[in-house]
């Protein structure tokens, strides 16, 4: 174990010490606004560095070009380890404990977005950064970063990139070398970010205000420096920026540089998934508008468009940003959100969840047994979007839905064990493992998960980090095999 | 340099390694094999496309477009030229490299060309290879014969034996040894280790030594390092496939040739074209049948089947009944590694081979040969240098002026016909072709950064 584990960490503490950069984002702002929190942002970017430096000079000996399966035990161990150093200036400036700190960094990361925090407006602007910041950073992948920015991963890299970039089929690479392809999408997610900013600002906000809610938007994340999230501003402008770039980040980052690329939107409708996200969206928004308006919820039609469509959006692609307190909506609408919320997302964007390219798959697999009964004789490859899906890939969607569902159902067990209400504990794990956001009950909109006691805010965290990894890089760490020589 | 590589066979594989790892190179494979690419990217850093290597839309989605090179190296003779062909009518890719095999098409002058079909280079990894074990069964006691400049300089790897004068002595006696001949050691390996070749360097038993030399000098310079072995006269050939059948029609001429093959039809075939080879119909791993054809009596025993594990075997069989010399043609550079030091005297490896020629077109600079050793890990290259003595890094200058990367060694110049063994007081001039060793190909682009410099100003 020794001899698996010490190499992993060794490029681990590069990661360390690319990391503890970041915090120089929210240390400057300190700075410049004199803000409390200044000392903590110093100390932890120090600790961090030190750590870092410590661990890379300790596993020196044990370099070696890393392989596989070191390739996932690296992304798993990232993921698991980073919330706790980037929890420290939450720990170190707020009066909470260390499970809530790294509760806090681990949503940032996953890009859940559900807080434990209250009273936003009033915590210092470099903590409200160093949230958002978190978000972005967690978006687009931590270790997709470090493939960018290091060239350290080489031929291990692909592998990185698999374990940690979401989706079923990701065998296709932008450009042949994995750096290069990183960082096409790191700049195709930083153009976009940028844009969000730009707009958000001409739509009203103040410029703090738009780079943390275009980090939010972006990265799906669903942070935001407000109680009242969204709702704070009560601007139609804003919503509908926010809108449209949620539904931007949530489509597949490689048809975005495709369709950048070739300076049209024909990249758009030649990706059945991204077809299927916008249909699925446009229903959903519609029908909830309807439902509202009809269910009285809302007193006329353009309220009720107004509040769907943000809500919905948000949800479904498993942002979390809000504008109303949905918990109070008919039953039938708030499920039917969380329920966009496990499949809208597609795959390569920064949502969470199963991903739309895997419902696709199992919907058409359903299809062919069902004509395979009528037929007994047919023979029918699989196809989305005009390509064939090789079987190898339709049963690793079926194993990934498995364990999707199982890890579900076991976690609300464990929160309903712990004492919890069936309607927190089953929106908690929801929300936690689609990487969403706010839940129902007593995790709903208007409160947030400080209700949770340690052990359940535990389970949330691991729900996350499960959700954000697609399950399969997380459980194998419990697997005998990756551990024998 | 972007390059795209048609066919995921043994030759693709092992360029889409050699060139991936290159930092400046972005590789595409295409393959119809789906299992093999998927392995290929886990191993490689490399994008694989799954499809025929002879479609538009699939050369397309492996970025042609924006190429430099294609590689096209499926089976097919067919399907190399055609792809060629494609990407120069619809894409015009600068640089197209096919692998062609039937004689059939190579012997015509006139097939490729700009106006023809669209090769710019082809190879043929047969020929390739039926030339290398040609060039070792004439220069008996040699490990590798590799020739530049159109073969006026030679590049020969020996192994040092007692007996060879030089043995037991520095390397700046050499010239005190020889004074008619003229030749420069570029490199020494030691139990696997490579060894900076100085003056003071005193050669020893077992040393692998690489020396550069005017083909006529080869011999006597062969002759310090070893005592000279009679030539070959009498070679059995085992499997009579594209190889083992040019070989013996290389050889045919000048020794006494032999030919075992295992397939009754195409023994027949290959009888009825080879004039005085003597084709054998039967199993080269069968003793009686190698004693019969007095195999104790062979000077060169060669086994050339497909199957790399049967001539392992067959030359380790051959070597035990007493044939002289025994050669294997192995794929796997793993197995190489295992039996060079063993039984077997030389391990021969298509890729390898190949792969040098492949490499010639994707070096920066004007490179005119390259030959890639020791599985791959060293290099032996020849680059010409253009320009003038105030926008190079090299012309004008003396050799030891010139600062190379490590583990380089300048060995030789070629200055029109004459061959110049390089000294640290040569002086390049413009237009000079320069041999150059690098025991670590990873030192590849800085070499290239110092002749780029000149030949960018063409």
């Amino acid at each position: 174990m020794k001899d698996i584990l010490l190499p992993v960490a060794h490029v681990f503490a590069l990661v360390l010490m690319v990391f503890a950069a970041t915090m120089f984002a929210p240390l400057i702002l300190a700075v410049w606004g004199l803000d409390p929190a200044l000392w903590s942002f110093v100390i932890s970017a120090f600790a961090t560095f030190l750590l870092g430096g410590v661990l890379w000079l300790a596993t020196r000996r044990f370099k070696r070009e890393l392989k596989t399966r070191d390739g996932l035990l690296l992304v798993a161990l990232t993921w698991i380890a980073l919330p706790a150093v980037a929890g420290f200036p939450f720990w170190h400036y707020l009066p909470i404990g260390f499970t809530r700190a790294y509760f806090e960094a681990a949503s940032g990361l996953t890009t859940t977005g559900g807080t434990i925090l209250s009273g936003l407006e009033y915590l210092p602007r470099s903590i409200n950064l160093w949230r958002h910041l978190l978000s972005w950073l967690g978006g687009m992948g931590i270790i997709v970063l470090a493939v960018a920015v290091l060239p350290l991963l080489g031929v291990g890299g692909m592998q990185i990139y698999r374990a940690e970039m979401p989706g079923p089929m990701k065998d296709s690479k932008l450009t042949p070398r994995i750096g290069q392809t990183a960082k096409l999408l790191w700049a195709v997610y930083a153009g976009l970010t940028a844009a969000c900013v730009v707009f958000l600002r001409f739509a009203g906000m103040n410029w703090f205000d738009a780079v943390c809610h275009g980090f939010s938007a972006l990265s799906l994340g669903g942070f935001s420096t407000y109680d009242a999230s969204v709702g704070h501003f009560d601007s139609l402008p804003i919503e509908w920026v926010l809108t449209v770039f949620q539904i931007l980040a949530a489509l597949n980052f490689a048809t975005h540089y495709l369709a950048f690329s070739q300076r049209g939107v024909a990249a758009y409708f030649r990706d059945a998934e991204a077809k299927a996200v916008l249909s699925v969206l446009l229903i959903s928004c519609i029908g909830i508008t309807v439902f509202l308006f009809f269910k009285g919820t809302y007193p006329n039609i353009p309220t009720a468009l107004r509040h769907s469509v943000f809500n919905v959006v948000s949800m479904a692609t498993d942002s979390g940003l809000h504008t109303q307190d949905y918990s109070h909506w008919p039953i039938f609408a708030t499920m039917w959100m969380m329920f966009l919320s496990c499949i809208v997302a597609s795959s390569g964007s920064t949502g969470g969840g199963i991903k739309m390219i895997r419902t696709l798959v199992l919907a058409k697999q359903a299809n062919r047994e069902l004509n395979l009964l009528v037929h007994p004789n047919m023979v029918r490859p699989l196809k989305v979007g005009g390509s064939v899906i090789a079987n190898r890939v339709v049963f690793a969607v079926l194993a990934f839905v498995f364990l999707y569902f199982m890890s579900v159902v076991a976690l609300i067990f464990l929160q309903l064990a712990s004492g919890l209400d069936f309607m927190t504990s089953l929106s908690s794990i929801i929300a936690c493992i689609n990487n969403g956001g706010p839940g129902l009950g007593l995790i709903g909109a208007s409160n947030n998960y400080s209700a949770l006691n340690e052990f359940q805010t535990w389970v949330c965290s691991g729900a996350m980090l499960l959700g954000r990894l697609e399950v399969f890089t997380i459980l194998v760490l419990f697997t005998p095999t990756l551990w024998r020589k | 340099m972007k390059i795209v590589i048609l066919g995921a066979g043994q030759v693709g594989r092992t360029a889409a390694y050699h060139l991936s790892r290159e930092e400046a190179n972005d590789v595409t494979v295409i393959d119809s094999n789906e299992e093999i690419l998927r392995d290929l990217q886990d191993r490689l850093d490399i994008r694989t496309v799954n499809g025929n290597a002879a479609s538009p839309r699939i050369l397309e989605a492996a970025g042609i477009a924006s190429s430099n090179v294609l590689v096209a190296l499926t089976n097919s003779d067919e399907v190399n030229m055609l792809a060629c062909q494609i990407a120069w009518s619809l894409y015009r890719t600068p640089k197209k490299i096919a692998r062609v095999r039937s004689a059939d098409f190579t012997e015509r002058d006139n097939l490729f060309g700009e106006n023809q079909v669209a090769v710019d280079v082809w190879i043929s990894p047969e020929q390739l290879v039926t030339e290398y074990i040609a060039r070792l069964i004439r220069y008996p006691g040699a490990l590798q014969v590799l020739d530049f400049a159109d073969g006026r300089v030679r590049l020969v790897g020996i192994r040092a034996r007692l007996g060879g004068p030089l043995v037991g002595h520095t390397l700046s006696t050499l010239r005190e040894h020889i004074p008619t001949a003229d030749a420069r050691v570029a490199a020494l390996y030691r139990a696997g280790a490579s060894v900076k070749p100085e003056g003071t360097t005193v050669v020893q038993d077992g040393d692998e030594v690489f020396f550069l030399a005017a083909r006529k000098d080869i011999r006597v310079v062969m002759r310090e390092m070893r005592r000279e072995e009679a030539p070959a006269r009498r070679v059995v050939i085992a499997g009579g496939g594209n190889i083992g059948f040019r070989l013996a029609k290389a050889l045919e001429d000048k020794n006494q040739v032999k030919l075992i093959e295992r397939d009754t039809k195409r023994a027949r075939k290959i009888s009825e074209i080879l004039k005085s080879t003597t084709v054998l119909h039967g199993d080269a791993a069968d003793e009686e049948l190698l004693l019969e054809e007095n195999i104790d009596n062979t000077d060169v025993f060669a086994a050339l089947t497909n199957s790399e594990e049967a001539n392992i075997l067959s030359a380790m069989l051959a070597k035990r009944l007493g044939a002289h010399k025994v050669m294997a043609l192995i794929n796997k550079p793993s197995y190489s590694e295992l039996i060079e030091s063993g039984s077997i005297d030389v391990a021969i490896s298509p890729q390898i081979i190949t792969i040098g020629s492949l490499l010639t077109h994707v070096r920066r600079g004007d490179v005119v040969r390259v030959h890639s050793l020791r599985r791959g890990a060293a290099e032996a290259l020849e680059v010409v240098v253009h320009g003038e003595a105030d926008n190079s890094k090299v012309i004008g200058r003396r050799i030891e002026d010139i600062s190379l990367p490590v583990g380089t060694t300048l060995g030789a110049v070629v200055r029109g016909d004459d061959v110049i063994i390089a000294h640290h007081d040569t002086t390049i001039q413009p237009d000079d072709h320069l041999i150059l060793f690098l025991t670590d190909r990873r030192h590849i682009e800085a070499v290239e950064k110092l002749f780029q410099g000149s030949a960018s100003f063409l």
